[in-house]
This record gives C-alpha cells, sequence and structure tokens, in this order.
C-alpha cells in the first residue's frame, strides 16, 4: 500500500466549550478517495477544516508528507478545497476564476491559458472561458469550481459536500465524473458527505463518524456488510437490528428462536446486537423459514417492494422484488450468512451515541 | 372606473402637495420681481446676485469641503466598522447595531446640543468641530449601507481566495472589495447627502464665524428673506436630486439588477 500523505494525530477541537472532536487519530494514504461520513454535527466538516487551514486544534497535530503543518496558514498549504456552495468569484468571468490561483503563483500568460483550456476540457465544460458565473447552472458551477482548484495542481484535493446542492440526477452524474477525475489526475481526495449512497459509490476508504468521534474506517464493502456497531449498522443503509444473546460460537438467539451463524469469539450467552440487512430477509411460505408472520405494509420503490413483516413481536424490514399483500402470512429465512453479530455498547457514552443517532 | 379615476387623483394630490411648494420656490427663484405672489418676467439675476456674494460663496465651498471630507472619513472608518461587526457573533453584532443605531434615531437637536457641551471643554468651535460631528453622524449611514452587502457576499469566498494561495490582504482587495463596493459607494453619496443637508447639529457645533448654507440660509432669513436664497436653495436641491439619482441609478442600483 502506498505511503501515508495526511496524519492527523490526536487532534482535539471544541468550539465555546462544546466538543466537537476528541483525541481523532486518522491517516490518508496517497491517492486514496477517502470520505468522512456521518450526520451533520459529527465533526467532519470540522476535521476537513483542520486538513485545509481553516481551522486550527485546541491539541494534537497535522502532518502532511512528513511535515508538521499545523500552524500553516491555509495559503501555504499544498491543497486545495472544493467548497460545499462552490464559492466561485461572482465578479470575474469563469477564465479569471480558473486562473485566480495560477496568477497569485507569477506563472506565464501562455501557461496559465494552456491550463485554463485543459481544466475546462477535462471538466467538459470546454468554451465557457468568458461566461459570467451566474449565467452557469449549479452542475457547471461546481465543475468550475473543481476545476479553478485542480489547475493548481494540489496533492490533495478536499471536497466539503460537493454536490450537496444539485439535484438528484445531477448527483449521480457528478458521482461517475468524481471519479472518473480522481482516476485521470491521480490526486488524493478527501470529501465529506451526509450521503452513505455517495460515500458507497465513490470511496476507496469510508471514514464513518458520529459526535467527534470515528465509530469505523474500512473500505465501502466492509462498512456496510461488517458494521462493528448499531449506529454505523444503522447508518449505513436500512437494517434490522435485534437484541440477541450469542448462545455459544456460531449459534445465535433472537426472538425466541435459536439460529446458526457464522460468527465467533464473542462467548456464551452474551448479550449482543444483531443485525441483518433488508434484502437478506427472505419471505417463504408459511412454516418454511424461522419465523412466521404476517404482512402489515407494502410500499412500492421502483426497484423493489418494501415489505414490513411483524414476526416475534418484531416489525421485519424486507426489500424484495416478489409482491406480497396485505395481510398475507409469509415464513421468514436468514441465511447465516447474513447474520451480523455486534457487541453491545459497553460505555454510556458509547449508548448515547447511539440513541443520538 | 370610478376607482381607478379615484386612485389617481389621490396620487396626485399627494405628489402635488409633496412638490408644489419646491416647484414655487424654483419659479420665485427665476422671477424679475422681488414680490412672492406677482410674476415679473424671467431673470437669472438672483443667481447672478448669489454667485457675486462673498458670503454665499464662503458658505458654499464649506460646505463643499465639510460634506466632501466628512463622507470620506465616515466611508473609510464606516466601512472597517461593517467589517469587524461582520465578523462578530450574532450576539455581539446585535448589540454594535443597537449602539451605531442610536445616534442616527436620535432627535438632532439633541447630538448637536450634547456634542456642543463636550466640544467646548476641550477645544474652540470651528471648522473641525464641525467636521468631527458630521463625520460621528455620517458612520451609521455608510455601515448599514455596505453591512448588507457584506452578508450577501458569501464568507466561502473569502476563503476559497485563501486555499488558492492568496495572502488575506490581497483576498480582501481582489475578492471582498469588488463586492462591497457598491454598498460602499451609496454609503458615501447618503453620508453627502446628510452632511450637505443637515443644519441642527452643524449651528451648535460651528462656533462663530464659519457657516455652511443650512446656517447661512437661517441667519439670513432672520434679517428678511431675499430671492438669492431662493436661487440658492434651488441649487441645493438639484444637488440632493443629482445625489439621490446616483444612488438610485448609479452601479450600485444596476448590480442590484443583475443579482
Amino acid at each position: 500500500m502506498s505511503k501515508k500523505l495526511i496524519d492527523l494525530q490526536h487532534i482535539t477541537k471544541s468550539y465555546d466549550g462544546q466538543m466537537v472532536l476528541d483525541d481523532l487519530n486518522l491517516y490518508i494514504r496517497e491517492n486514496e478517495f477517502l470520505t468522512l461520513l456521518g450526520p451533520s454535527g459529527c465533526g467532519k466538516t470540522t476535521t476537513l477544516r483542520l486538513i485545509g487551514g481553516f481551522e486550527s486544534p485546541d491539541n494534537g497535530k497535522v502532518i502532511f508528507d512528513g511535515k508538521d503543518i499545523t500552524g500553516l496558514a491555509p495559503n501555504e498549504r499544498q491543497l486545495n478545497t472544493v467548497f460545499q456552495r462552490y464559492a466561485l468569484f461572482p465578479h470575474m468571468t469563469i477564465a479569471e476564476n480558473i486562473a485566480f490561483g495560477l496568477k497569485i503563483k507569477k506563472k506565464s500568460k501562455a501557461y496559465i491559458n494552456d491550463k485554463i483550456k485543459y481544466a475546462l476540457k477535462l471538466v467538459n465544460l470546454d468554451g465557457f472561458e468568458k461566461r459570467s458565473v451566474d449565467s452557469l447552472s449549479g452542475g457547471q458551477q461546481q465543475r468550475i469550481a473543481i476545476a479553478r482548484a485542480i489547475v493548481n495542481e494540489p496533492k490533495v484535493l478536499l471536497l466539503d459536500e460537493p454536490l450537496g446542492a444539485l439535484d438528484l440526477k445531477l448527483r449521480q452524474d457528478m458521482q461517475y465524473e468524481l471519479i472518473r477525475l480522481k482516476n485521470e489526475l491521480g490526486i488524493t481526495f478527501i470529501y465529506v458527505t451526509h450521503d452513505q449512497e455517495e460515500a458507497l459509490t465513490m470511496s476507496d476508504t469510508i471514514v464513518v463518524m458520529n459526535q467527534g468521534y470515528i465509530q469505523q474506517i474500512g473500505t465501502p464493502e466492509d462498512i456496510y456488510n461488517e458494521p462493528c456497531n448499531a449506529f454505523v449498522a444503522d447508518f449505513i443503509g436500512e437494517s434490522n437490528i435485534i437484541d440477541g444473546i450469542m448462545q455459544k460460537d456460531k449459534l445465535v438467539k433472537i426472538l425466541d428462536v435459536t439460529l446458526p451463524c457464522v460468527d465467533e469469539g464473542f462467548g456464551t450467552n452474551t448479550p449482543v446486537d444483531v443485525v441483518i440487512r433488508p434484502e437478506d430477509v427472505e419471505l417463504v411460505a408459511p412454516e418454511q423459514g424461522s419465523f412466521n408472520g404476517e404482512v402489515i405494509s407494502l410500499i412500492f420503490k421502483g426497484v423493489h417492494w418494501e415489505i414490513e413483516v411483524l414476526a416475534n413481536g418484531y416489525e421485519w424490514l424486507v426489500h424484495t422484488t416478489q409482491m406480497h399483500p396485505v395481510g398475507s402470512k409469509v415464513g421468514i429465512r436468514i441465511d447465516p450468512f447474513n447474520i451480523q453479530i455486534m457487541n453491545k455498547p459497553e460505555s454510556s457514552d458509547e449508548k448515547a451515541v447511539e440513541l443520538d443517532a | 372606473m370610478v376607482k381607478k379615476s379615484a386612485e389617481r387623483i389621490y396620487l396626485g394630490l399627494i405628489f402635488l402637495f409633496l412638490y408644489l411648494p419646491i416647484a414655487v420656490l424654483i419659479v420665485l427663484s427665476f422671477n424679475n420681481s422681488k414680490s412672492k405672489v406677482h410674476w415679473g418676467g424671467f431673470t437669472l439675476k438672483w443667481y447672478q446676485k448669489m454667485v457675486s456674494s462673498p458670503t454665499i460663496m464662503e458658505a458654499f465651498w464649506t460646505t463643499i469641503i465639510i460634506s466632501l471630507a466628512s463622507a470620506l472619513i465616515a466611508t473609510l472608518l464606516g466601512t472597517m466598522a461593517a467589517l469587524g461587526i461582520d465578523a462578530m457573533k450574532k450576539r455581539n453584532q446585535a448589540i454594535m447595531l443597537g449602539a451605531t443605531n442610536i445616534p442616527m434615531l436620535n432627535a438632532d437637536i439633541v447630538t448637536g446640543i450634547s456634542m456642543m457641551l463636550l466640544f467646548v471643554r476641550f477645544t474652540r468651535l470651528g471648522m473641525s468641530t464641525v467636521l468631527i460631528a458630521h463625520i460621528t453622524f455620517n458612520i451609521p449611514y455608510v455601515i448599514l449601507n455596505v453591512l448588507p452587502r457584506l452578508r450577501q457576499t458569501s464568507r466561502n469566498t473569502y476563503e476559497a481566495a485563501l486555499d488558492l494561495g492568496a495572502t488575506p490582504m490581497y483576498a480582501f482587495f481582489k475578492i471582498i472589495w469588488p463586492q462591497i463596493l457598491p454598498g460602499v459607494l451609496s454609503g458615501f453619496l447618503m453620508a453627502m447627502t446628510m452632511s450637505l443637508d443637515d443644519f441642527s447639529i452643524t449651528y451648535f457645533t460651528k462656533g462663530a464665524g464659519i457657516n455652511t448654507l443650512s446656517t447661512m440660509i437661517y441667519t439670513n432669513m432672520r434679517k428678511g428673506i431675499n430671492p438669492e436664497m431662493y436661487a440658492l436653495s434651488t441649487v441645493l436641491f438639484t444637488v440632493a436630486l443629482i445625489l439621490l439619482l446616483l444612488m438610485n441609478f448609479g452601479p450600485s442600483a444596476r448590480k442590484e439588477k443583475r443579482a
């Protein structure tokens, strides 16, 4: 794996006595697409602003390429930011916007013009040099903001919810655009979002944050399939989270039914949280599954049906392509591989984190 | 139909009451007779008399210097104040704005008297005390014109400039300044109008020996009114009108429409 480019060490930050980040440790590898994911107020934007130099930590160090840059002003850092609301300069043309950083670096006119052409081509907006900022749509403005940042050839591009203000279709298009850009430019992306789908689509690594703490770091597959606690499971997609007892290795009891599973090492008769994704719940004929229940609601979602089944006192959320009318009796079957076991939170602190979510 | 014409008549009456007195004044300033009721033919002699009167011309130049200088200095101080207020926390902003608004709402005569009392304690009344007084009451108008502009200017653009390598100074002059300039200009024009216009505060802070146009007209009126004063008032009205037009259709107004 490539080397660590940015290393955040023991970062603490509070505003007006309110703790935003508490002893945060995180490193970002060269060429990585890393996403900070979490609900609003979880500290993800603060983390990004600390890297960009717009905030300074109360404690801890920001290491960039082996050097301590904690005290360095934003204009002295070798990274560029794409802001949530684009932050284009309204009194300048598109070309002047893109040239801003290069002019400060005293590049030659020819070099700047080449760079503008190249950047506009890269974001598919050739010929927009003379246009004014407010003649552009939101999506176009966002691409110009990206162009303005990348012409400076930063080692790292910071993106603060850059797609937040765009509509759904445009957002999905821009996701692919960003992946393409990242691959063409070969620079490190640090991306902040509260949208789990965005994070899963684009990232190499996802960092799930809540209330100033990192909850889990992993690949999108890891985070989705093996959430380490109920918060992560709940935040990344929908889930059924059920109280269970780990009776022994590979055997868990939920809702008075003992099921085989694949997890080990939780001890015997340990209380645990059990996560089952809605698309992993199989609906079968009554008496053929582990649970028997009745369909209590049915919603058409396009690709699938969203069904709620009341079985053993729990309302199961089920995603399936098979329609089951409300009131019909069904059985529920779950593949042992699709049962994810998690430790119960131990401290009250961790518990608070969950309740808040 | 009836409603429509009633509307027109009402509107006509309003404008009549507002502008008839000024129209009468302007007409009389061109009247060849000293009478206030008889039209004695068109003349420019009152304007000639006005221009050749040393008292009037001295007051004219004093007024120009004071309004220009006070507007300039107030614009500088007011813009810096607006920048500071904009960077404050919400609660402190409210306190600061309240503090700047009070002098604006305070009766001019109270401001005038209190300033006079303060000034005589430290210095002799004269040009400089009038200037200080004008700067003081002009600052709030500048703040009120610049602050909304600053609020529209996204903080993000300033940070984006820093992010692209600009020093704070460069970022301010390249990014913030062009965006607030229309507000600064209209603040300047408004300050100038207020200063041209002021009587009470000037009257109390000027001391003996100097006059602005408004205090000079007042002093002359006591000796009996003469038509040069009509001519002078017409000039003052025209200048105020031009400043008003600049404020409404000048650079800041045009920007507004584009946005």
